[in-house]
């Protein structure tokens, strides 16, 4: 909801916080998840989680949330779903180009992060989204990429990519995955 | 300069660029050396007839160190940016080849990348894309499969590295100096450097902004550019052009996206007597004001439809290239 989310954006910091502790508590059930199967539990997680950050933020499940580094604004509410930074032709007041009504989704990302602890990841050059991944839960995704970040690559375009992104591959491991996905978490192919 | 090219010889085999270059085009030599650089972007025809690229052309080719040529700017349609830059460079003259993300998905663009440097395109501009919506053919559907930023570092990789974003590997990979863009005097203002700063990270080498009309909100922009040291890291070419009338002007900033005119530049071009001479003398004036910026490496000229002036007005604010001393210099 539009105005759930401005509010959002508005309380960055408590929502960072919040973000954080929900990380900590995924990264920590790993190995429960890992004995459970990924695959498993895909679909258990990425329902509620659709419900919940759709409410909170507008959420369209791209499966690699990068709130923490975005001022807790979804860039995929951005119509041209741009991962970087506002494009050239936001409207005076910090309107949107393409739907002159909405607030910027990047000046509202930048004045989020301004109020974060960690507000300074804005300045992290994310990578391209993987398409593949739409719909399948971020949160499992950050779970298995944080809590096992040095997992070989299996996949040699993902290595690519995340090398082509170092840092993004540091601080949002999910923008760049590596681990192995469960056949659920990949909208295409045999799982779907 | 010969209106037509028949010799199959100004294709130019594969070759490392000079030392101490990415590319070596003509616009990172001057800029690399020194010099006041000078881009101007090049109205692109509605029509298959290579004469009519040499016409519009001709105007900028001695006066510029590249013409850029637009990537169906604004979503409009016209001849392609890979197709004119293909046409010019066999003329030698220096290309900005503009990619923009809204058209085509990360497949096309990097083809399209390898396919511009073997017809000896040199320089790139990486852009977001105006959206659809804005041009001839509204209900196209917008692709945005990468952004500006993910644009420059995937190119950065396909040089640098010498693979595509997949990790295959390039066996010669294009040597391109990056630009991307900027527009200093558009909302949200305060954040526009951080902005910046977020492409010379990815791995820009030059900037081309969009047109400066408003000399505080650009002095504003490069003083905290200067904070963040980056005209030492990115050089910077803010775009100007002559205005041709005060309704002109209104009309613009209205329909164009990205495009801030002051009031009071509005105000001066309606009450001039001849509204075209007073576009042009601002354009010299804001040329001259811009030159005396710290941090500031060269001027982007887009005279949309004005391309004739643009010689005149280089001169007059002091900026021309002298081609003729720089091939001396050679």
């Amino acid at each position: 909801m539009y105005r759930v989310r401005l509010f959002a954006t508005r309380h960055s910091r408590a929502f960072e916080w919040i973000y954080q502790r929900l990380e900590t508590v995924f990264v920590a059930l790993d190995p429960l998840f890992r004995r459970l199967g990924y695959n498993r539990v895909e679909r258990v997680v990425a329902v509620p989680e659709r419900w919940v950050k759709s409410f909170l933020f507008d959420c369209k499940m791209c499966g690699q949330c990068v709130l923490s580094s975005t001022g807790m604004a979804c860039p995929m509410n951005c119509p041209k779903q741009l991962r970087n930074g506002p494009c050239g032709g936001v409207r005076p007041g910090g309107y949107c180009e393409v739907k002159p009504q909405m607030r910027c989704v990047w000046t509202e990302a930048w004045e989020g992060a301004s109020r974060m602890k960690h507000g300074e990841r804005i300045a992290e050059v994310l990578p391209p989204v993987d398409r593949r991944l739409e719909g399948s839960s971020a949160w499992l995704r950050a779970s298995r990429e944080k809590a096992r970040p040095e997992e070989a690559a299996t996949d040699k375009a993902r290595a690519a990519l995340a090398q082509a992104f170092p840092r993004a591959r540091v601080l949002e491991p999910s923008a760049a995955p590596l681990a192995e996905e469960p056949p659920r978490a990949v909208n295409r192919g045999e799982g779907s | 300069m010969s209106l037509f090219w028949s010799d199959p010889n100004a294709i130019r085999p594969y070759e490392a660029p000079p030392p101490g270059h990415v590319a070596g085009s003509k616009l990172e030599i001057a800029l690399r050396a020194g010099q006041f650089a000078v881009t101007a972007e090049m109205n692109p025809p509605d029509s298959a007839d290579p004469a009519d690229v040499f016409e519009a052309a001709k105007p900028l080719a001695d006066v510029a160190h590249a013409i850029n040529a637009t990537d169906a700017s604004g979503a409009n349609c016209h001849m392609s940016s890979i197709g004119i830059c293909a046409l010019l460079t066999r003329m030698g003259h220096g290309t900005v080849y503009q990619i923009s993300c809204r058209d085509r998905n990360r497949i096309a663009i990097q083809g399209d990348v390898l396919g511009a440097a073997a017809m000896g395109v040199k320089n790139v501009l990486c852009l977001t894309g105006d959206d659809v919506g804005a041009g001839d053919q509204p209900g196209a559907k917008p692709v945005f499969d990468l952004d500006s930023l993910t644009l420059i570092r995937t190119i950065r990789t396909m040089r640098d590295q010498g693979v595509f974003l997949s990790g295959r590997k390039i066996t010669k990979p294009p040597k391109l100096f990056i630009g991307a863009a900027e527009n200093p005097c558009v909302d949200p203002v305060e954040w526009r450097p951080e902005r910046l700063a977020k492409k010379v990270e990815a791995g820009a080498e030059f900037i081309q902004t969009n047109y400066i009309f408003d000399m505080p909100r650009f002095e504003a922009f490069m003083a905290r550019v200067r904070d963040l040291g980056l005209e030492k890291r990115v050089f910077i070419l803010p775009g100007v052009g002559p205005l041709a009338s005060g309704k002109a002007a209104r009309w613009m900033r209205s329909n164009v996206p990205g495009i801030h005119i002051p009031d009071a530049v509005v105000e001066r071009m309606e009450k001039a007597a001849n509204p075209g001479d007073e576009g042009r003398r601002i354009c010299v004036e804001l040329i001259q004001q811009i030159r005396e910026v710290k941090g500031v490496a060269g001027v982007h000229v887009m005279a949309y439809r004005r391309e004739h002036l643009v010689a005149d007005i280089l001169r007059e604010a002091g900026v021309a290239r002298d081609e003729r001393a720089e091939n001396a210099q050679l």
